[in-house]
């Protein structure tokens, strides 16, 4: 077969040095083929076109508001609570597991800083310092059933999702805490809320936070042995064991780090919605694992980059404010997210087979 | 697996079986969570205690549980109860187990939510939330005097599966306020130039903040908000207020829970209707008792399905020809 291949090209004059390997399967590199290939290389060249296919698209079809700075900055603004937790989400995902308990650890932290600021009367720098502590050692929870008990991270985030929920409902009796009690004893804890303004853009503190909540941990994965390990854990654990790679160990870092940076997104949510709101983001844990796999990280772990899940969140935004723009009902608005999930998903399996 | 919880829940109740002499009751809620439901558990335990009737309380894990709440009902009939109070998390899909109770003999009393079929029940004890609806409806018309013919309105609602209360709410505010709703049922069909559009909250601050931005972003001139209930009024607020225009839009609410009475004293919101889920559990357990000694049945109010229990209006700028309260007296009232 090869043989031929070879004979056939050799007829044709082609010259080939390195490309025997490659021809030994195919005789032909179609587009789709070379695309996939480059793909395969870059799996966060999906979302940044869909992102910049979409913008085009809904600022055709909505005219000048959808472009407008403003409206621009609002869209950052209102995906920034979901991005973040994303970014969390992002990591567990490399590592081939899943963390259903994101939202419900952001909102028992924020819950925490607000009772020990304004009901405890701790002043709202520590507050804010024991609701980060709070998160990693509710992400470190995690970690724990997930090592230590090598429990499936599908059934142990499920298990915490509801217990710190029911702890939420329990500290707040399900009952907000009202911006204006915030702005009167702990404004500390809306700092995020605030804003920067140019050009009619209006850049929140929450959005600038995101970008850099994934800038660091984009370094981090990339440029550290820590970063590395994550990698190696998600592709292949057993691989990373026999390489002398302290699985476990890795692991429970991961689930700890994912718990800090909820926590930091528990701070930002108390700037984004104003109150304190125990009924808020009861499904933002869905809407962070959606914004991975659009994405581009892979279900399977060890692939994909954690900015994927900054452009699937921005994707998600942007779908979001163009269709509302344009007029359409929301239950089509939940359809079309469904469908970009399943597109997303569809394209990283076509993609993985490339490997195959 | 599903069996096994049940069959010991029922045993579990069995084993503190109502003594013959003592009359039963239970109350079945939509969840342990919403404040709502939790004043509504208190209304009735309190009332119980007077009445001497012994009171066994069951909720669901999230609202929409429908497993949880049918093996409760079950759990009640197998205990010999006299009577069930329960606010069906689906109003279509317990009927079958509430007709199944009331062939064994126990009086079935909907509380807040009626069932699809009304007469499933024995009697409904409901906010008519279409009367809430249109007190804010009305309240707005005549606050905003002659400038109501060229209102902005925004209306921010529950969620895209427009339940009864939703679209109760919905159409009585606009019918309050002057607006022909075309089909009642429908929320969004209707033509009126003065509603800039509508959006869902899921009822809390997140949702009402972002809905308030998106029908901003459609038209800056908004000038009055109608909200399904105080959390999403609360994040309405919280996006003007980031625009600057928290002074010159009017919010109007339904519900009565606390922090959204305390919000009319801020100035955050104008006006809302409070309903009052204490006084239908009370309500439902004197039912029951009633029903017990004497076998007399509770009756519907004149010209609706469902016995009202009424909802009182809530602002500190009162209006001509609607009755309101002020905030301050609305904290006496409020729930949770």
């Amino acid at each position: 077969m090869s043989d031929t291949a070879h004979t056939k090209d050799a007829a044709e004059g082609k010259t080939d040095n390195n490309q025997t390997f490659a021809r030994f399967e195919q005789t032909d590199k179609s587009v789709l083929d070379r695309i996939q290939h480059v793909l395969h290389k870059n799996p966060t060249i999906v979302p940044v076109l869909v992102l910049m296919v979409s913008i085009a698209v809904f600022g055709m079809l909505a005219g000048g508001k959808f472009f407008s700075p403003f409206n621009l900055s609002l869209i950052m603004a209102q995906v920034s609570i979901i991005g973040i937790l994303a970014a969390a989400q992002s990591i567990i995902i490399i590592t081939a597991g899943v963390d259903l308990s994101v939202a419900a650890i952001m909102v028992l932290m924020s819950v925490i800083a607000g009772k020990l600021a304004i009901d405890v009367g701790v002043p709202a720098p520590i507050a804010v310092v024991l609701s980060l502590v709070g998160g990693v050692l509710a992400g470190g929870l995690n970690g724990f059933f997930v090592t230590r008990l090598k429990l499936p991270p599908f059934i142990v985030t499920l298990g915490t999702w509801n217990i710190f929920y029911a702890l939420v409902l329990w500290l707040t009796g399900a009952q907000s805490i009202r911006s204006q009690t915030i702005d009167a004893t702990a404004p500390l804890l809306k700092f995020f809320g605030n804003y920067i303004a140019f050009g009619g853009a209006r850049l929140t503190f929450g959005s600038i936070l995101m970008v850099l909540v994934f800038m660091a941990l984009w370094y981090v994965l990339n440029k550290t042995a820590w970063g590395r390990h994550v990698y190696a854990v998600g592709d292949d654990k057993e691989a990373a064991e026999l390489a002398g790679i302290r699985t476990d160990r890795i692991l429970l870092s991961v689930y700890a780090v994912a718990g800090f940076i909820c926590a930091i997104a528990a701070w930002a949510s108390i700037g984004r919605v104003g109150s304190i709101s125990p009924q808020s983001f009861y499904e933002a844990n869905l809407h962070s694992i959606t914004a991975v796999f659009i994405g581009g990280i892979s279900m399977f772990g060890g692939r994909g980059s954690v900015i994927g899940a900054l452009f699937g969140a921005l994707i998600v935004g942007v779908f979001q404010s163009g269709l509302r723009l344009i007029g359409v009902d929301v239950l089509w608005q939940v359809f079309a997210i469904g469908w970009l999930i399943i597109v997303a998903v569809g394209i990283d399996q076509w993609i993985r087979k490339v490997s195959a | 697996m599903k069996k096994l919880i049940a069959t010991s829940a029922i045993a579990l109740l069995a084993s503190t079986s109502f003594a013959a002499a003592e009359v039963g009751a239970c109350l079945v809620t939509k969840t342990d969570t919403n404040p709502f439901f939790v004043k509504m558990k208190e209304g009735a335990t309190a009332e119980a205690e007077k009445l001497g009737i012994k009171l066994s309380t069951f909720a669901g894990k999230i609202d929409g549980d429908v497993e949880t709440q049918i093996s409760a009902v079950e759990s009640c009939i197998a205990a010999g109860a006299k009577g069930i109070l329960i606010t069906p998390s689906d109003s279509r899909a317990l009927s079958p187990v509430v007709t199944q109770a009331r062939e064994a003999g126990l009086i079935v009393i909907a509380l807040d939510t009626p069932f699809e079929v009304p007469d499933t029940a024995d009697v409904t004890f409901a906010t008519d939330n279409f009367a809430a609806g249109e007190l804010i409806g009305t309240w707005a018309r005549k606050k905003l005097g002659a400038e109501a013919a060229n209102a902005k309105i925004a209306m921010l609602d529950l969620n895209p599966s427009e339940i009864s209360v939703d679209y109760q709410r919905n159409q009585g505010f606009l019918t309050g306020f002057g607006i022909d709703v075309k089909d009642p049922y429908d929320i969004g069909d209707e033509d009126d130039p003065r509603i800039v559009g509508n959006d869902v909250t899921n009822g809390n601050e997140e949702g009402g903040r972002t809905a308030m931005e998106n029908l901003l972003q459609k038209d800056p001139s908004i000038n009055l908000v109608y909200t399904i209930n105080e959390p999403a009024a609360a994040g309405a607020y919280e996006a003007l207020k980031a625009v600057g225009r928290e002074n010159d839009v009017l919010i109007v609410s339904v519900d009565g829970g606390c922090p959204g009475v305390q919000n009319i004293n801020d100035g955050v919101i104008g006006a809302t209707s409070m309903q009052f889920p204490l006084l239908m559990a009370a309500k439902g357990v004197e039912a029951i008792k009633a029903w017990a000694d004497s076998g007399e049945r509770p009756t519907v109010s004149a010209g609706l399905d469902f016995y009202n229990t009424g909802v009182t209006l809530i602002t500190n700028e009162p209006v001509d020809g609607v009755p309101s309260i002020s905030a301050d007296e609305g904290l006496g009232k409020c729930w949770g």
